[in-house]
């Protein structure tokens, strides 16, 4: 049996977060009536011309910088000539043989806890394309164009990845590093961040590359692993069964769970590339780019690398805190806030916030708990007025707006007991009402300690202070 | 109508018409109402213009008259003129002489229009012009030829012919045309008026139908270079809505026409004089340049080495951008759509087969061609790069000299129909006024007289944004001859 | 270069435009003569000659990132052949 290796490199589109679109003044807000945000431009009505989004150079810039690239300081648009009816010009203006972004390289994070450089080979600006609407308008096709037009940035990795799992790894990097940047909002159900895959599998030790197949227009990380699963399998089943695998492009059907060819592309395409006459080359100063450099955030490794070293925090725990850049913002707020304590703090928003978000699906953005007011409530657990498990019934309570931490403690009377005397008169309760536990546990049955500690805990509705009640208890116990 | 209106409005030269509204002598609403009466007379034989714009002029020309009347008038406010129809007019057929628009209302206003009608200037009708302004005779519109009104068996040159046939008609004063290769200066030439094409850059391109972007500009044709100098200061101008539009002041052009032209050195190609030209054409234009020889100015031998190669580098060049500009035109948003499709490439195919003319889609296939795959370096690659040799060689001759002069035409207008089955001696036509258009230069024509009843066109060249020199050096000349008032007899 | 009829059809198939077959070989006969006279380029040696794409030595000018486009649906949908609920109608679109 032949030992196959897959070879895969991806073609991502991240439609830059820009207000308006990337040649001409139109909205680029998702979601709108069709053909409302399609202007004269957009539409490539006669006589229009383009005028390139100064906001979408310097999110290039910034995706450049961030990926350690090359960036240019002269490149050229260029127009790909094609007909299609989402294409409103029958050229879609792009960048071919000077993009704006040169090579990079991206780390990501395998399962194994290793990590590998994935070479990026260049990242264009481009416009979209609009949509066709395949519901029957009598047996006839509908065109969307509010979204030509809107600003992408096609981001080329080098053929470097080796499994499906691979390719979700940087897939999902590279969607992190947009969004901390700013420069997408990574909505991938609505087509903001998209991928083309390109596909092949070559013997174990072959240098040269099989023939591929370019999956198109993969829109979630699921789809994008099961879309190269099964083109790995489909291909290496052709080539053991004496077939031959022939380039083409492919569309991935989530129902079925399998690639198949498409139809319109089947046609060999001739793009005609040349400069745009319509626009002049794109050059960028130094000002320019420090200018983008400046508005680079701290990214994502480097703030893992900090949250590390300076909260103490481990690898696993600082990786889930800076996955997105809100909710590591958030993390380091309640810190600030609460003056310390980084773990207890990074437990909290891990566990109970991270949870409430989640059953809400809210967006952190959205959340009825800000940080200061989580810092609130720690300090409150901090200070020993209430203990960790009642924190979390106070934590309930902030969540669905009952008020502040410390009101709501005092109304519901969940003020954790410290005084020693009351205490004690809890535990000599307690050991009143059960003798023949005591007498069991003071001939041997240590076991025992648990449920007197329950029984402490109830009698005082989870109030007594948990430490305290243990060094108390033990004392009492031994008589 | 104002009795003391003179009936010989249409005879004057805009900067005349404009000083007889200022002097009150007549309305704004008795100019128009004489034009659009010649319009309604002469048209039918000339077939100059596409569509004819009455009501609305009128209207434009009352407003014009209120406005002066408020004392706010400059010097084109009230001055009917005309557009080539491949300036997109808000609710006007914009059909760019193609049957693929000939039902397009255009939903916006070019630049160029804008800026007109923000002047005061008045709109008569939108001007015939060869389709997608390809073309050097105005007989590929698919609205019919224009005539050349000297000669009604001749063509007007094109693709500006229908504004250069009715300013030499005096169916307008002035009008709007665009230069891809020649369009504005060749029509100039062979219909005897002056019109000129700006530098690249100097007048904005939105809402001007693309033929090949990067050598189309539009300009104004007029009978003199001051009527010319008035329209192009209310064009020119910046544009941020052009990314090829230059941030670069517009002078005064109708202040520095009067200057001297003693110590004026004139640069004259040899390969403009040479093989090709019409030996009475070659007359003429050597004794407009005698002329200028008496007004001071000093005559410089040059060489622009690479000039036989501009018409197969534009024949490469406007044909691939033609072919991609030209791709919007699909039967999906706007614009011809074929009946009943039978699926999308149908569509398609048909539409613009049906849309298109014969030469359009000639262009579109030659440009298609030399952009793909195998052929680009041979062709499209190779035209830049000698497209920049031919540029050099305009720059050389710049240091040497202040302004080229040759002729605009190798011969004077040709009769309808000639060369219509022969589109490489059609393309000769343009031989002297292509380099001009693949460098971005300003260049001029202005009529320096007659061959038998024909007029011929001299052309001057001038370095980037040297328009001012250009209408100074055509003004001084028509300060001292007579040409620009010759009148073709059946339209006096 | 000469073009024959096949390789007239196959141009036309990328510009979209149907050519009829009693028409090609003038479309090839014409396309050829325009070659031909293009041809005359191959005389010039262009080595290290930069391809000069736009007439001016300028550089592309950016725009602020503004929305100042409205809703003009209604204005623009006037002269389009077919229409309906707002989308543009062409023949069925096969992926």
């Amino acid at each position: 049996m032949m030992e196959w290796e897959t070879v895969i490199g991806l073609e991502i589109h991240a439609q830059l977060a820009t207000k308006s679109k990337i040649f001409s003044a139109a909205a680029t807000a998702y979601g709108a009536e069709p053909n409302t945000q399609a202007c004269a431009i957009d539409l490539g009505m006669p006589g229009v011309l383009p005028v390139l989004n100064r906001e979408a150079v310097r999110m290039a810039v910034m995706l450049g910088l961030a990926i350690g690239a090359n960036i240019a300081r002269r490149s050229v648009f260029a127009r790909k000539n094609y007909f299609y009816p989402d294409l409103p010009k029958g050229y879609q203006i792009s960048q071919y043989e000077l993009p704006v972004v040169g090579k990079g390289e991206l780390l990501i994070d395998l399962d194994d806890g290793s990590s590998k450089v994935i070479g990026i080979t260049r990242a264009h600006l481009e416009e979209d394309a609009g949509k066709s609407l395949h519901e029957d308008f009598q047996g006839l096709s509908g065109i969307d164009l509010n979204r030509a037009g809107t600003p992408l940035l096609e981001i080329v990795s080098e053929p470097d990845l080796r499994s499906a799992k691979e390719a979700v790894a940087y897939m999902k990097k590279l969607h992190q590093m947009v969004v901390y940047l700013g420069i997408c909002d990574g909505n991938m159900q609505e087509g903001s961040f998209r991928c083309d895959a390109n596909v092949s599998v070559r013997p174990k030790g072959q240098s040269s590359f099989g023939t591929r197949a370019e999956i198109k227009n993969l829109n979630s990380f699921r789809f994008v692993e099961r879309a190269i699963e099964f083109e790995i399998e489909r291909q290496i089943d052709r080539l053991e069964s004496g077939g031959k695998i022939v380039q083409e492009t492919r569309l991935y059907d989530p129902d079925k769970g399998e690639t198949r060819p498409m139809r319109s592309k089947e046609e060999a395409n001739d793009y005609r590339y040349f400069p745009d006459p319509d626009l002049l080359p794109l050059v960028l100063d130094e000002a320019f780019i420090d200018a983008a450099r400046a508005c680079l955030p701290e990214l994502p490794d480097i703030k893992k690398q900090r949250f590390v070293a300076h909260y103490g925090l481990s690898n696993y725990d600082a990786g889930v805190l800076t996955a997105a850049r809100e909710l590591s913002d958030y993390y380091e707020a309640v810190v600030a806030a609460m003056g310390g304590e980084p773990k207890l703090c990074a437990n909290w928003v891990m566990g109970d916030f991270s949870a409430f978000l989640n059953k809400d699906s809210k967006d952190l953005a959205d959340s009825p708990v800000s940080a200061v007011q989580l810092a609130g409530l720690l300090r409150r657990i901090q200070d020993r007025t209430i203990s960790g498990k009642i924190a979390k019934d106070v934590f309930e309570a902030l969540w669905t707006g009952e008020g502040d931490t410390d009101a709501i403690i005092e109304k519901r009377g969940l003020r954790q007991i410290t005084d020693m005397s009351a205490i004690e008169k809890v535990i000599d309760e307690v050991m009143a009402a059960n003798p023949d536990q005591l007498i069991q546990y003071r001939a041997g049955k240590d076991k025992l300690f648990a449920f007197f500690v329950g029984q402490v805990m109830k009698v005082s509705k989870g109030k007594a202070n948990p430490q305290q009640v243990n060094d108390l208890l033990a004392e009492k116990l031994k008589g | 109508m104002n009795a003391s209106a003179p009936a010989t409005m249409h005879e004057q030269t805009i900067a005349q018409l404009s000083a007889g509204l200022a002097a009150g002598q007549f309305s704004s609403e008795e100019l128009t109402r004489a034009f659009l009466a010649r319009i309604e007379r002469d048209n039918p034989q000339l077939n100059a213009f596409i569509t004819i714009t009455a009501e609305l002029a009128l209207a434009q020309a009352r407003a014009a008259d209120e406005h002066r009347r408020r004392n706010q008038a400059g010097p084109l406010t009230g001055i009917p003129i005309a557009h080539k129809d491949i300036f997109c007019t808000n609710g006007v057929r914009t059909s760019c002489g193609s049957r693929m628009l000939d039902r397009f209302i255009a939903p916006y206003d070019a630049t160029v229009v804008e800026r007109l009608h923000a002047a005061g200037a008045v709109l008569l009708g939108k001007t015939n012009m060869d389709e997608f302004a390809m073309g050097s005779s105005n007989e590929t519109s698919y609205y019919g030829p224009v005539r050349n009104p000297w000669d009604v068996n001749a063509v007007p040159g094109g693709s500006s012919g229908g504004s250069a046939a009715a300013i030499a008609a005096r169916l307008t004063p002035g009008a709007t045309g665009t230069d891809t290769g020649g369009s504005i200066r060749q029509p100039a030439a062979l219909c005897g008026i002056t019109g000129i094409k700006p530098t690249y850059g100097r007048v904005s391109r939105w809402g001007m139908i693309a033929y090949a972007s990067s050598l189309d500009q539009a300009g104004p044709m007029a009978r003199t270079a001051e009527d010319c100098a008035l329209l192009l200061a209310a064009m020119a101008g910046f544009d941020p809505r052009d990314s090829t539009s230059v941030d670069q002041p517009v002078p005064d052009y109708a202040a520095g026409l009067n200057q001297p032209l003693a110590g004026l050195k004139i640069g004259l190609p040899k390969e403009y004089f040479g093989e090709g030209l019409d030996s009475a054409v070659a007359e003429v234009v050597t004794e407009a340049i005698a002329e200028y020889r008496r007004l001071g100015a000093e005559m410089v031998e040059i060489s622009l080495p690479n000039s036989q190669l501009a018409i197969p580098v534009y024949y490469v060049v406007a044909p691939a951008e033609c072919s991609s500009n030209l791709a919007r035109f699909d039967g999906v948003r706007y614009g011809h759509r074929c009946e009943n499709p039978k699926d999308l490439l149908d569509l398609y195919t048909r539409s613009r087969a049906e849309g298109f003319g014969a030469e359009v889609q000639r262009r579109i296939l030659i440009g298609t061609f030399v952009l793909s795959t195998g052929y680009y370096d041979a062709y499209y690659l190779k035209a830049q790069q000698i497209r920049r040799l031919i540029s050099d060689d305009f720059r050389r001759a710049f240091e040497q000299v202040d302004v080229i002069a040759g002729p605009t035409s190798p011969t004077v207008a040709f009769n309808l129909g000639e060369k219509v089955d022969d589109p490489i001696t059609m393309y000769l036509s343009d031989i002297y006024t292509i380099a001009v258009n693949l460098a971005g230069l300003p260049g001029l024509s202005l009529l320096a007289g007659f061959v038998g009843q024909r007029p011929v066109g001299l052309q001057l060249i001038g370095n980037y944004f040297a328009e001012e020199r250009l209408l100074n050096v055509a003004h001084r000349y028509q300060q001292v001859t007579d040409w620009h008032d010759r009148v073709p007899s059946a339209f006096a | 270069m000469s073009l024959e009829v096949d390789e007239v059809a196959k141009i036309a198939d990328l510009a979209r435009l149907a050519i009829r077959a009693e028409d090609a070989p003038a479309y090839a006969r014409n396309l050829s003569a325009i070659l031909e006279l293009v041809d005359q380029m191959n005389a010039i040696d262009t080595v290290g000659v930069a391809p000069m794409a736009h007439p001016l030595d300028k550089v592309q000018r950016l725009r602020s990132d503004v929305v100042a486009e409205s809703n003009q649906r209604e204005q623009y949908q006037a002269i389009a052949p077919r229409v309906e609920a707002g989308l543009y109608l062409v023949p069925k679109v096969i992926e």
